[in-house]
């Protein structure tokens, strides 16, 4: 109980010293209640279309309005939030695991693979994802589903988790406690799993995090040109909408301003996150900052 | 800089080209079993309402004529020389029009625009960013950093909607879209540019804006370790002024390293500036690429995903190529190695 208490002074106190961690964890976790609190509250089905009537400005019936096809924006931002995260937070963990696979085998075996993979991913880091995405989801447009999404979010996702895990393990290869640990008999794939991974822990939560804002990027980028889940009411679909609907000219200021606000928190959230993490990851930077 | 290095960066660009070529010319085929023809052939017939007999017929034709009754590797390599040659077809959606001729129109208004921002982005933040580092310089620019990070984390298109709203939507200073006004010719006159110019601030903006406190930070956080060298050391001892030593010895030094991630970023730039010209209706790339992807046009968009690879292709080889010959701290090392 003693010990309990100590470490989580400690872990206050580290807190205090990092309110970029602190601060971007209290956001995402506000935008996660959100979600959960309004899906308790307000039923889904009330963010599909002709569920209210349509065009209506806020008002005590409709919290924030409705939009031209009878959708309840409120509704709409709780279930958008909730797609939005998943989608991210999916994607970002399978470009991820891509990553940590990829990585680990280029760095730590090296050799002919590491050339290959290296070479894969700078030529894919050069493209612009947005314009790969594009190809990819026009042809598929009224068949996109929520999965189909994700699969394709991720495809572009993991390049930058494996070169940032490439790079560490290159550097960690070398270390002595590495090379006691192989003296004792441990095989390659124990090395990496009980020496490398913990080691690496807090570069794969930054990675991680860096893959999931990349991913809701790109996702919300490819739903803005009206290339998302056509069914479904995601947070950039929602901006699409609102564009070819001429929301703005009509003066319905509650159906595009809402989806930007919350986008704009997530990602200043995220940031903050990455901001966070990588104190705990480079310690250098806390001196400097 | 040595012949390795060169032969190795252009092998780097051969493959990057190569790529971008296989990808578009697989991925949609690989994607779906759509027939683009009947695709077409039915919007056609939705908007004129009925299509007579023969459609059969009519789309085994337009299928010869575009070549896709042939094997697909057959197709492939007939694509890849079309590509070389910068010929991507008809377009689809516009047909008698050719795709090149729509990204000719296109283009100019995507490099103005992004080109100019960027570059006001980036001398705007850099500059701000090594002031920051700089322990005489005034001290509000403390709490303008935090402000701009914040933006800088928001996407440019939303940051546009929210400017269009501000200040074209309500205030009516700037106009709502487009790159000149509906009814005027496009022409080098004195009048067309400076409503050029003013349709150009909004989107612009938006870019400047977003992008200010990245190249901000990331310069900040270079000129730290740059006004730690013996050389800034020595400079002061020497009483050389404030000004002379930020500019001639502490910015000159970091700023090529900041170059290059110019370079680095431009991908994303152009990812996130495709979606500011959808917003406000601009001329460019990506108002076209929203318009090919809304009449399933095939040809205009792997013609326009390709354009944008290569320009991004070229420009990185550029500075890679460059930058060895303005820095003679990189052939240096080279040598020692």
């Amino acid at each position: 109980m003693k010990a309990l208490g100590k470490r989580l002074s400690r872990v206050g106190a580290y807190c205090r010293r990092n309110p970029k961690l602190v601060s971007g964890v209290s956001i995402i976790l506000t935008l996660v209640l959100f979600w959960l609190i309004g899906s308790l509250l307000l039923s889904p089905t009330r963010a599909q279309p002709i569920s209210g009537l349509p065009d209506q400005p806020p008002s005590l019936r409709y919290l924030l309005g409705t939009d031209s096809n009878g959708r309840e924006l409120l509704a709409v931002m709780v279930v958008g939030t909730g797609l939005t995260l998943r989608i991210g937070i999916l994607a970002g963990a399978i470009g991820l695991g891509i990553g940590i696979i990829l990585g680990f085998i280029s760095g730590y075996y090296g050799g002919l693979l590491d050339t290959v993979i290296k070479g894969i991913v700078d030529v894919l880091l050069t493209v612009p994802p947005l314009a790969v995405l594009v190809v990819i989801a026009a042809v598929i447009t009224r068949a996109m589903t929520l999965d189909s999404m994700i699969v394709i979010v991720a495809s572009l996702s993991w390049m930058l988790p494996t070169r940032t895990i490439r790079a560490q393990v290159l550097t960690m290869r070398e270390r002595a406690y590495i090379q006691v640990a192989r003296l004792s008999g441990m095989n390659s794939l124990e090395v990496i799993v009980k020496e490398l991974m913990p080691n690496l822990l807090p570069y794969l939560a930054a990675s991680f995090v860096g893959a999931t804002a990349a991913s809701i990027l790109a996702c919300i980028g490819l739903e803005a040109l009206g290339l998302g889940p056509q069914s479904l009411p995601t947070l950039g679909m929602t901006i699409f909408w609102s564009i070819s609907f001429s929301a703005m000219l009509r003066n319905m200021w509650w159906w595009w301003l809402p989806p930007i606000i919350i986008i704009a928190i997530l990602f200043v959230g995220l940031f903050l996150l990455t901001a966070g993490l990588d104190e705990i990851a480079n310690p250098r930077l806390r001196r400097r900052m | 800089m040595s012949l390795n290095y060169l032969l190795r960066r252009l092998g780097l660009f051969v493959v990057v080209v190569w790529a971008a070529v296989t990808l578009i010319f697989f991925l949609p085929r690989l994607a779906s079993e759509r027939n683009p023809i009947v695709e077409r052939m039915g919007q056609t017939a939705a908007s004129a309402g009925k299509l007579g007999e023969g459609v059969g017929e009519m789309v085994k034709a337009w299928e010869a004529k575009f070549g896709l009754d042939q094997p697909l590797w057959k197709q492939y390599l007939r694509y890849f020389r079309d590509v070389l040659h910068l010929d991507f077809g008809y377009s689809l959606a516009y047909y008698p029009t050719k795709v090149i001729d729509l990204i000719i129109k296109a283009l100019p208004w995507t490099i103005g625009l992004f080109g100019v921002a960027t570059l006001i982005s980036f001398l705007l933040g850099s500059l701000g960013g090594a002031l920051l580092a700089w322990p005489k310089a005034p001290r509000f620019l403390q709490y303008l950093l935090p402000f701009f990070l914040t933006l800088s984390a928001v996407p440019y298109y939303l940051l546009g909607l929210v400017l269009l709203f501000l200040f074209a939507f309500t205030t009516r200073i700037f106009p709502l879209s487009g790159g000149y006004p509906v009814g005027t010719v496009p022409s080098l006159s004195f009048p067309f540019i400076l409503e050029v110019l003013r349709h150009a601030v909004l989107p612009g903006c938006a870019m400047i804006i977003a992008g200010v406190g990245f190249w901000a930070l990331q310069m900040r956080g270079m000129m730290i370790i740059g006004l730690e060298e013996d050389y800034i050391a020595f400079a002061e001892a020497k009483g050389l002024k404030g000004n002379r030593i930020f500019f001639r010895y502490a910015l000159r030094n970091v700023l090529l390293p900041q170059a290059t991630s110019l370079a680095i970023t431009l991908g994303q730039v152009i990812s996130g500036g495709i979606l500011v010209e959808v917003v406000f209706g601009y001329p460019g790339l990506g108002t076209l690429l929203l318009k090919a992807v809304s009449g399933f046009d095939y040809n205009l968009i792997s013609g326009i995903v390709f354009i944008i690879i290569i320009i991004i292709a070229v420009a990185t080889l550029l500075v890679d190529l460059l930058y060895p010959l303005l820095d003679p701290r990189i052939t240096y090392q080279r040598r020692v190695k």
